[in-house]
């Protein structure tokens, strides 16, 4: 039996800084996903949003928000939260209900506005939680990003021209993308000449945070074969996957790492991948394009070789060899990435799924993505969350 | 002029000792994992029931795993020097506890002095100050 589910709509709300309530942008997204689905709000049976938790009571209860805001009518609702892969856990969550015959159309949301400059934790005193500690240390979200590009320079040879470079050829993607907030083409002196925010990463290495909103109408193969959809793309995997003790590389919001005595060391990010492939019995050699969570160009470099598309320490000669570009052998972020979004955390990861499902049916205009046929994501968040979708036609 | 109160900026993660400073770390008796900052109540190992642990410094030298810098004012709970001061961050790798630990770099040590695999080693440093207080912290800082 099949365990696919059809993506018969996308929409987004572009990506900026508006300054406007979150809702607005989901509505936006929402009725954009359902006139591309041609599906009247009306017969949607299962709202999925993804929360977010910087705009009060109405972001963390995101599903019901946004079924209020586009019109009660008896849905059943869901909200979840998994810091950048929440978006995912509401398309899982809309899966289950699919695949279990609960519902046959659902639509799965994620909208985010955001404040100014690096992303702060919640106030208050509280040692017991890592991610005050690391602030009080001043231990931020690029420090993190910076010690992984650090390492790659020192394992791999990786320099800091390779690292423009990603954003150099995400800039070229974007700057095709109506709804990337960024659209401006970046040169090697512009990167090199940006202020240092956490060394060897300078701002234009490192990505913001953005308002913006994405939504999915997903269906049953059944539905989707009963209106003429039957060829709609599909999502033939969702991982979600926790990290595996112990867990070896250090990761936000910790101080330190498990320790790997009594247990072998894993990688977190590899694992998210690993899942998803396994679970649509597709391998990376079918992969036709890739979009990752480059919250940093150098992590980028990390993500190809944890999506296994080239053995590990050679991404930088993949991205050097222009492969990795829209027109090479495995184009990555056609969409332009986070480098040109900004990232709008239960947004994002639905927001990938949206730049597949367009480069799937062949509708990415300048940035399409030649006969794909299989795209995956990748992305990762704070405490252990992350995730990893794959869509087939 | 009244002198400040000294303080670790959290009670228990670290201690100077007569041999030098150390974090405060646990280990759990079943299964002999390190934990840092301590664990008391259970084991996270998936593979252990434990919940017995002792109390142990952590090794004081290791090797640096990757290193960065602050460039810019970190957001509270961080409490900056006026002017802000930027600083060394450091990563390092513990061989016997086989786990890496984060901490700041001790001040006046720039990443240009810093090499990965270089050995380091844990000192007790001024983290912040207020009109009142200098809370200390755990730093890192190469080793001879």
């Amino acid at each position: 039996m099949s365990r696919d589910i059809a993506i018969l709509g996308v929409g987004m709300h572009p990506w900026g800084k508006w300054g406007r309530s979150f809702v607005d942008y989901g509505v936006v997204a929402a009725r954009a996903a359902l006139a591309d689905a041609g599906v009247d709000w009306r017969r949607v049976q299962f709202v999925s949003g993804a929360a977010t938790i910087r705009n009060g009571y109405p972001g963390q209860v995101a599903g019901a928000t946004f079924a209020q805001a586009l019109g009660w009518q008896g849905a059943q609702v869901n909200t979840s939260y998994a810091a950048c892969a929440s978006g995912s856990q509401a398309l899982a969550a809309a899966r289950s209900r699919i695949l279990s015959g609960e519902c046959e159309l659902a639509l799965v949301i994620g909208a985010d506005t955001t404040p100014k400059g690096f992303l702060a934790p919640a106030k208050g005193e509280r040692p017991d939680d890592p991610d005050w500690v690391r602030f009080r240390l001043g231990i931020t979200n690029p420090t993190y990003f910076a010690l992984y590009a650090r390492r790659r320079m020192a394992l791999y040879g990786d320099s800091v021209d390779d690292f423009a470079q990603v954003k150099i050829k995400n800039s070229e993607h974007g700057c095709e993308n109506p709804n990337a907030r960024y659209r401006k083409r970046f040169t090697p002196a512009e990167v090199a000449a940006s202020p240092m925010v956490a060394n060897p990463l300078r701002l234009m290495d490192v990505c913001a945070t953005s308002d913006g909103a994405a939504a999915l109408i997903v269906a049953s193969i059944d539905y989707a074969r009963r209106v003429g959809r039957g060829d709609a793309p599909r999502v033939a995997a969702i991982s979600t996957v926790t990290p595996t003790f112990a867990s070896s590389t250090i990761e936000m919001p910790d101080i330190a790492t498990d320790s790997a005595v009594a247990a072998a060391a894993h990688s977190f990010r590899a694992a998210l991948p690993a899942k998803a492939y396994e679970e649509a019995g597709i391998g990376p050699a079918d992969v036709s394009l890739a979009e990752v969570y480059d919250l940093s160009t150098a992590l980028e470099l990390d993500w190809i070789e944890d999506l296994q598309l080239c053995g590990r320490g050679e991404a930088a000669s993949l991205l050097r060899g222009g492969a990795t570009r829209v027109g090479g052998r495995i184009p990555v972020n056609a969409s332009g990435g986070l480098a040109c979004f900004g990232e709008a955390v239960p947004a994002q990861a639905l927001a990938q799924v949206c730049e597949l499902t367009w480069q799937l049916r062949g509708q990415a205009g300048a940035r399409q993505v030649r006969d794909a046929k299989v795209g995956i994501t990748a992305n990762q968040g704070l405490f252990g969350h992350g995730s990893a979708v794959i869509v087939k036609r | 002029m009244t002198r400040k109160t000294e303080k670790p900026f959290l009670e228990g993660w670290f201690a100077q000792g007569e041999a030098g400073a150390h974090l405060l770390g646990s280990r759990c008796t079943s299964c002999g994992t390190y934990y840092f900052p301590r664990q008391a109540r259970f084991c996270r190992n998936p593979a252990c029931a434990g919940e017995q642990f002792e109390e142990v410094p952590l090794s004081r030298r290791g090797r640096l795993w990757s290193y960065t810098d602050a460039c810019y004012q970190p957001p509270e709970p961080f409490i900056a020097a006026d002017p802000y001061l930027p600083f060394a961050i450091a990563a390092v790798e513990l061989e016997q506890e086989q786990m890496i630990v984060l901490g700041p770099v001790v001040q006046g040590v720039d990443v240009a002095a810093l090499t990965v695999g270089m050995p380091m080693e844990l000192v007790v440093e001024t983290l912040s100050e207020t009109a009142t207080e200098r809370h200390l912290s755990w730093k890192w800082k190469p080793a001879p």
